[in-house]
C-alpha cells in the first residue's frame, strides 16, 4: 500500500526543485565602466612607478604529489599585489618589485596552502612548488565496496538519493521494495525481508539512527510478503550494505539496512491523506526558533474497498486492516547536537481461509492479531577537540496472535486424524531493548577512530496451545554484548583506509567473538574509484531453534569484495565481484515429531558480480537505471540433505527503473521491469532415517513491470494554500502470471504453486499538504 | 624655507599612504576592466586569474572588501558557464570562504547578500531535486535580505528575475511571472548609481537583454 503521511511534501520539494534550474549563460558583465585610468593617474604611475625600478622574475611549475600539475593555483608574494596563477601545465612567472626577504605563497581550491620565505635580490628565481592535497568528503575517495547510499551528504559520487527510495513505481512507498531493484537483492515474493547474495533474510539486520530495529516487518502471513512498518518519509539516508559493511554493525550474516532519521522539518505543516483504502492525518509543528519540533501522525488503512474489486486467493473473513500512529520531537541541543524521539504504534488484524492443500473438500483458517510498539531515542552531539558522541536506545514491544484451523467448506472449525497440528493457537509476546554508543574522534584530513558498544536485550515468550488444549510455555532470554572499534586513514584523497574489530558476547550461547573487518578504496581517475572490503560476519542461530538440546555457536560468513565505480555528469556506473563463504550454519534433524536444531554444521558460499548503470543525463527530464545481479551459490543447511542452491536464488536477477516528469500535465511517470530467473524449488522430507528430495524442479522465471503516476496540480501555483498529489499505482501491469515457488500436502502427494494473492493491483490516492505558517513567496513580497 | 621644508618632509611621509591608495584604485580598476573584457570575448577561463588577483590586492589590503566581492562575484561567474555541477560543491566552498572575509569587514552589505544567495544556488544546482529542500529556504532568505539591505539595488531583482524565467511555466515561472522583477531591476538600474568607481555596478545590459527576450 502506498504511504501516506508527508508523501506530498517530499513530493512538492521534488518537482518545485528540479524545475527550478537557474541556467545563467554568460551570467553578466560589469556594465558602464568608466575608462580606465585618468591622466592624472598615469601621469602619478609614471613617476613613481615601481616598474622603473628593478624587476625580480619569479617562475617555476606547480605540481601535486602525484607530479600533475596544478591547474589555476594562485601564487603571490605576502602582503603585496604581486602574483599569478598556473597555466594548464603547472607552470607560473611573475614579475615583482619587491625586495628583499619576502614569503612566496601558494594557494589552489583542494589543496594545502605552502608558502616559503625568499629572498629577492635581481635577475630570475624559478621556485618548483609540490602541493599536498587537502583531505575532504568533497574531494576524497569513499569507501563504497559492498554499500549502496542515499543520503543528503554532500558528495557528489553518490548513486541515489533519498527521493530514489519512494519514487520507485514497483515499491508502493516500501523501502525494501525499492532496494530490490538495486543488484545483490533476490525478488522473493512469497515472504518479507532482504535476501541478498544468497542468504536468508533472516541475515539482513536493520538499524535505525545506529541501533537495531526487531521487528522492522509487519509479522508473517504464509506466502504473502509484508510490507516494512515505517514510513520512507521519516528518514533521511539510507545505507544499503550488502557485505563488508563496518564494525559498528554486527549480529547479520549478510546484509545490513542502516536508516537515519529526519531532523527538524523546513516548516510546520498539517496532511491529509486519502484514498482507496484509507485515510491519514498528521501534523507536525516547528517552534518558532527552529530548534525544535513535535508532531503526530495517525492512519488507518483497510483492504475491505480493494479486495472487493481485485479478487484475492484467499477468502476473507477479517480482511486486513491496520491502525498506525506515530508521534516524535527533535530538539536541537547546540549548534552542533540533536536529541530525536520516534515512537511507533500498530495494531493490525487480519483472518483469511484457503483451500487446504492437505484434504480436499477443508479449509485452511489462518488469523493474526499484531500489536506493536516501538520507541526509538537518539542523541548526537560534536564535543571538544574534534569529538563527536552518537548515542541510542531503543526499545520495542511485540505481540502476535496467531490461529490455525481446519474448516469444512461451510467454515466451521473441524479436526481430522493426521492433521491435528494442524490446529493450534500460538500467542507470543516479545520485549526488546536495544543501546548503542559510539565515540569518534576525527584527526587532521578525515582520519579518524570510532568506538563504542553496543546491547541487545531479547525476552521472547509463547505459548503454544496444541488442538487438545495442552499447552506448551515458551520462554526464552537474550543479551548479546558488543564493543568495536575501527579506524579510518586516509593517506591521501586518493587512499582510504578503514580497519576494525568487533567483539560479542552471547549470554545464550555462552560464547565470545571477534571479527575483524577491512575496507579499502583508491582513486583510479577523475570520478572514478576501486575499492575491496573483506570481513567476517557472526550472527546467532534464529530464534526459533534456541534454546537448543545441544549446545550451538555462532554462525559465521566471510566477505571478500571487489568494487569499480565511475560517477561522472550524473551517469553512474558500477560493478562488484563478491566471494562469501559460509561456515557453522545451523543443521537441523528430526527428533521424533518435530525439527530441531542439531548442531552447527552447516556450510555454503556464494559468488558473483553485479552491475549497476544510471543515467540521469542523456535525455532532459528522464532517469533511468539498470541492475543485473549473477549469482552462484550453494549451501547445507537447516535440513538440506545435501549443499544445494536454496531456494530463494536466483541466478539473474534484474531491474530497469525509469522515471520521467512532463512538464506540461504536471505528472511524474514511473515505470519499472524486474527479472529473475527460475529459482530452484524443492520437497525436502524426512523418510524415516534422513531428510531426502522428494521431488525438486525450477519455477518459471519471474516477470514484473509495475507503472506509477503521480500528479501535482498545485505545482507552480504561488499562492497555493495547499499541496495536492494524487496517485495512481499499478503492480503487474501486464497481468504475467507469476509463481513464487511451489507447496506440498501434509503427506507430499499433493503440490500446489505460491502464487501472489491477485495477479494486479491497483491502488488511487490524494494527499493534500497544508503548510501553517508558510511565509509568503519572498519574490512577492519583495515588490 | 622651514615651511617649504616642512612641507617637502610632509610630502614624503604622506607619500606612501597616497600611492598606496593610488595604487589600490589603480589595480582594482585594471582588474573590474578584465572582468567586463573577459565577459564580452567569452574568456570565461581567465576569471580564475582575475580572481586570484583580486584575492592577493584584499589579502594585501586587509581592511578592503571590495576585492574580495569580486574574486567570489569571478568564481560564481566561472562556476555558473561552465555549468559543470559536479565542481559546484567545492567552488562554492571557496567563495564562502572569501564572501566571509568580505563580511568581516562589511557588515549587513547588499551586494555580499546578493553573492551568497547566488552561492547557493551554485550548490543547489549540484542536486535541485534532492537539494531544494535545505538551499531553496536559504536562497530566497539571501535575495530577501539583499532586497531588504539596500532597496536601490537592481540586482536582487534581476536575480529572481532571470531564475525565474528560467522556471518553467507550469511550475510558476516564464516571462510572464519573471518580467514584473526584471521590469523593476531596469527600473532600479535606471537610477543606481555606484557608491563609488570601485563598487558592484554590473548586471544592466544583462538585464535588459533579459527583458527585451520576454516580449
Amino acid at each position: 500500500m502506498y504511504r501516506s503521511g508527508t508523501a506530498l511534501q517530499f513530493l512538492f520539494f521534488k518537482y518545485f526543485g528540479l524545475y527550478h534550474k537557474l541556467l545563467y549563460v554568460c551570467v553578466s558583465k560589469p556594465a558602464d565602466m568608466k575608462k580606465l585610468m585618468s591622466i592624472r593617474l598615469l601621469v602619478i604611475s609614471l613617476l613613481f612607478s615601481p616598474s622603473l625600478l628593478a624587476q625580480v622574475t619569479i617562475k617555476g611549475v606547480v605540481n601535486d604529489n602525484r607530479n600533475n600539475p596544478v591547474v589555476g593555483a594562485s601564487i603571490s608574494l605576502k602582503d603585496s599585489y604581486d602574483g599569478t596563477t598556473t597555466d594548464t601545465t603547472g607552470r607560473y612567472s611573475f614579475k615583482t618589485t619587491e625586495k628583499g626577504a619576502q614569503v612566496l605563497l601558494v594557494t589552489a581550491i583542494s589543496y594545502k596552502a605552502w608558502e616559503q620565505p625568499v629572498k629577492l635580490e635581481s635577475g630570475v628565481l624559478t621556485i618548483d612548488i609540490i602541493l599536498k592535497q587537502e583531505i575532504s568528503e568533497l574531494t576524497a575517495v569513499v569507501l563504497s565496496a559492498g554499500t549502496f547510499e542515499a543520503s543528503d551528504r554532500k558528495r557528489a559520487a553518490a548513486v541515489l538519493d533519498p527521493i530514489d527510495i519512494v519514487t520507485t513505481a514497483s515499491a508502493n512507498g516500501d523501502i525494501t521494495q525499492a532496494l530490490k531493484t538495486l543488484p545483490g537483492a533476490q525478488q522473493v515474493g512469497e515472504s518479507e525481508g532482504l535476501f541478498v547474495r544468497g542468504g536468508t533474510a533472516g541475515e539482513t539486520k536493520t538499524f535505525i539512527d545506529g541501533t537495531l530495529v526487531n521487528n522492522f516487518f509487519f509479522s508473517s502471513v504464509p506466502n504473502i510478503a509484508q510490507f516494512g512498518r515505517f514510513s520512507p518519509f521519516i528518514f533521511k539516508g539510507t545505507v544499503f550494505s550488502t557485505g563488508g559493511y563496518s564494525a559498528l554493525y554486527g549480529q547479520a550474516l549478510s546484509a545490513a539496512l542502516i536508516l537515519e532519521s529526519i531532523d527538524l522539518p523546513e516548516q510546520s505543516s498539517a496532511n491529509l491523506g486519502l484514498s482507496v483504502i484509507g485515510g491519514s492525518a498528521g501534523y507536525q509543528h516547528l517552534s518558532k526558533n527552529k530548534k525544535s519540533s513535535f508532531g503526530a501522525s495517525y492512519s488507518y488503512t483497510n483492504l475491505a474497498p480493494a479486495f472487493a474489486i481485485i479478487k484475492q486467493r484467499q477468502d476473507y473473513s477479517t480482511v486486513p486492516y491496520y491502525h498506525n500512529a506515530d508521534a516524535n520531537f527533535r530538539v536541537k541541543t547546540s549548534k552542533t547536537g540533536m536529541l530525536k524521539y520516534y515512537g511507533y504504534f500498530s495494531n493490525n488484524k487480519l483472518a483469511f481461509t484457503v483451500n487446504s492443500i492437505d484434504s480436499i473438500g477443508y479449509l485452511d483458517r489462518f488469523a493474526l492479531a499484531n500489536t506493536n510498539h516501538f520507541h526509538n531515542l537518539s542523541w548526537k552531539e560534536n564535543l571538544q577537540g574534534k569529538w563527536k558522541i552518537n548515542a541510542g536506545l531503543s526499545y520495542s514491544n511485540n505481540k502476535d496472535d496467531i490461529r490455525s484451523a481446519m474448516q469444512t467448506l461451510a467454515g466451521n472449525d473441524v479436526l481430522l486424524t493426521n492433521l491435528e497440528a494442524k490446529t493450534f493457537k500460538l500467542d507470543m509476546k516479545g520485549d526488546y531493548f536495544n543501546a548503542k554508543l559510539v565515540l569518534e574522534k576525527k584527526f587532521k584530513g578525515m582520519s579518524g577512530i570510532r568506538f563504542g558498544s553496543e546491547y541487545n536485550y531479547s525476552k521472547d515468550r509463547s505459548v503454544y496451545t496444541g488442538y487438545n488444549g495442552q499447552e506448551y510455555p515458551g520462554k526464552f532470554r537474550e543479551t548479546v554484548a558488543a564493543a568495536f572499534a575501527e579506524a579510518d586513514m586516509y593517506a591521501t584523497n586518493d587512499l582510504a583506509l578503514k580497519g576494525g574489530l568487533r567483539l560479542e558476547h552471547s549470554a545464550q550461547l555462552s560464547k565470545v567473538n571477534l571479527a575483524p573487518r577491512f575496507s579499502l578504496a583508491y582513486k583510479t581517475g577523475k570520478g572514478s574509484q576501486a575499492s575491496l572490503a573483506y570481513g567476517i560476519f557472526y550472527q546467532n542461530p534464529e530464534r526459533r531453534y534456541l534454546p537448543s538440546l545441544q549446545p550451538l555457536s555462532f554462525m559465521k560468513a566471510t566477505h571478500y569484495i571487489l568494487q569499480y565505480q565511475k560517477v561522472l555528469n550524473q551517469q553512474s556506473f558500477r560493478t562488484e565481484i563478491f566471494y562469501k563463504k559460509y561456515d557453522n550454519l545451523v543443521k537441523t534433524g528430526h527428533t521424533g515429531f518435530t525439527e530441531a536444531a542439531l548442531n552447527n554444521d552447516g556450510f555454503g558460499e556464494a559468488k558473483g558480480i553485479e552491475l549497476f548503470w544510471r543515467d540521469k543525463r542523456t535525455i532532459k527530464n528522464f532517469d533511468y537505471w539498470v541492475s543485473y545481479s549473477f549469482l552462484d551459490t550453494k549451501r547445507d543447511f537447516l535440513n538440506f540433505p545435501t549443499a544445494i542452491t536454496p531456494n530463494f536464488a536466483a541466478k539473474h536477477t534484474g531491474s530497469l527503473v525509469m522515471k520521467k516528469f512532463v512538464q506540461k500535465v504536471k505528472t511524474n511517470f514511473n515505470l519499472s521491469y524486474t527479472y529473475s530467473s527460475g529459482r530452484p524449488y524443492y520437497n525436502i522430507r524426512y523418510d524415516g532415517a534422513a531428510y531426502a528430495f522428494t521431488d525438486r524442479g525450477t519455477i518459471p522465471d519471474f516477470h514484473n513491470v509495475s507503472f506509477a503516476l503521480n500528479f501535482l496540480p498545485s505545482v507552480g501555483k504561488k499562492d497555493a494554500k495547499s499541496f495536492a498529489v494524487y496517485v495512481l499505482q499499478v503492480s503487474n501491469i501486464f497481468n504475467i502470471r507469476q509463481t513464487y515457488g511451489y507447496q506440498y500436502s501434509y503427506n507430499g502427494l499433493r503440490k500446489e504453486a505460491i502464487v501472489p494473492t491477485s495477479r494486479m493491483f491497483v491502488y488511487i490516492g490524494a494527499f493534500i499538504s497544508f503548510g501553517v505558517d508558510r511565509t509568503d513567496d519572498v519574490i512577492n513580497s519583495g515588490l | 624655507m622651514k615651511s617649504v621644508m616642512l612641507f617637502i618632509l610632509a610630502a614624503m611621509l604622506l607619500q606612501p599612504a597616497f600611492s598606496q591608495s593610488e595604487k589600490y584604485v589603480g589595480a582594482m580598476k585594471k582588474n573590474i576592466a578584465a572582468i567586463d573584457s573577459a565577459l564580452s570575448k567569452n574568456e570565461f577561463s581567465s576569471l580564475t586569474d582575475i580572481a586570484a588577483g583580486f584575492e592577493r590586492i584584499g589579502d594585501a589590503e586587509k581592511t578592503q572588501w571590495l576585492p574580495f566581492y569580486y574574486a567570489a562575484y569571478c568564481r560564481i561567474t566561472l562556476a555558473f558557464v561552465k555549468n559543470e555541477v559536479s565542481e559546484n560543491d567545492i567552488i562554492a566552498d571557496k567563495v564562502d570562504e572569501l564572501i566571509a572575509k568580505a563580511v568581516a569587514l562589511e557588515k549587513n552589505n547588499s551586494e555580499l547578500s546578493l553573492l551568497k544567495a547566488m552561492n547557493t544556488s551554485l550548490r543547489m544546482l549540484v542536486n535541485p531535486m534532492q537539494r531544494w529542500m535545505e538551499f531553496g529556504p536559504k536562497m530566497q532568505q539571501y535575495s530577501q535580505d539583499a532586497m531588504t539591505q539596500d532597496p536601490t539595488n537592481p540586482r536582487p531583482y534581476w536575480f529572481n528575475g532571470v531564475s525565474l524565467k528560467n522556471t518553467p511555466v507550469e511550475f510558476g515561472g516564464g516571462c510572464g511571472n519573471a518580467k514584473p522583477l526584471l521590469d523593476k531591476a531596469l527600473e532600479l538600474y535606471a537610477g543606481f548609481t555606484p557608491a563609488s568607481e570601485l563598487h558592484p555596478n554590473w548586471g544592466k545590459q544583462v538585464c535588459e537583454k533579459e527583458v527585451a527576450g520576454c516580449k
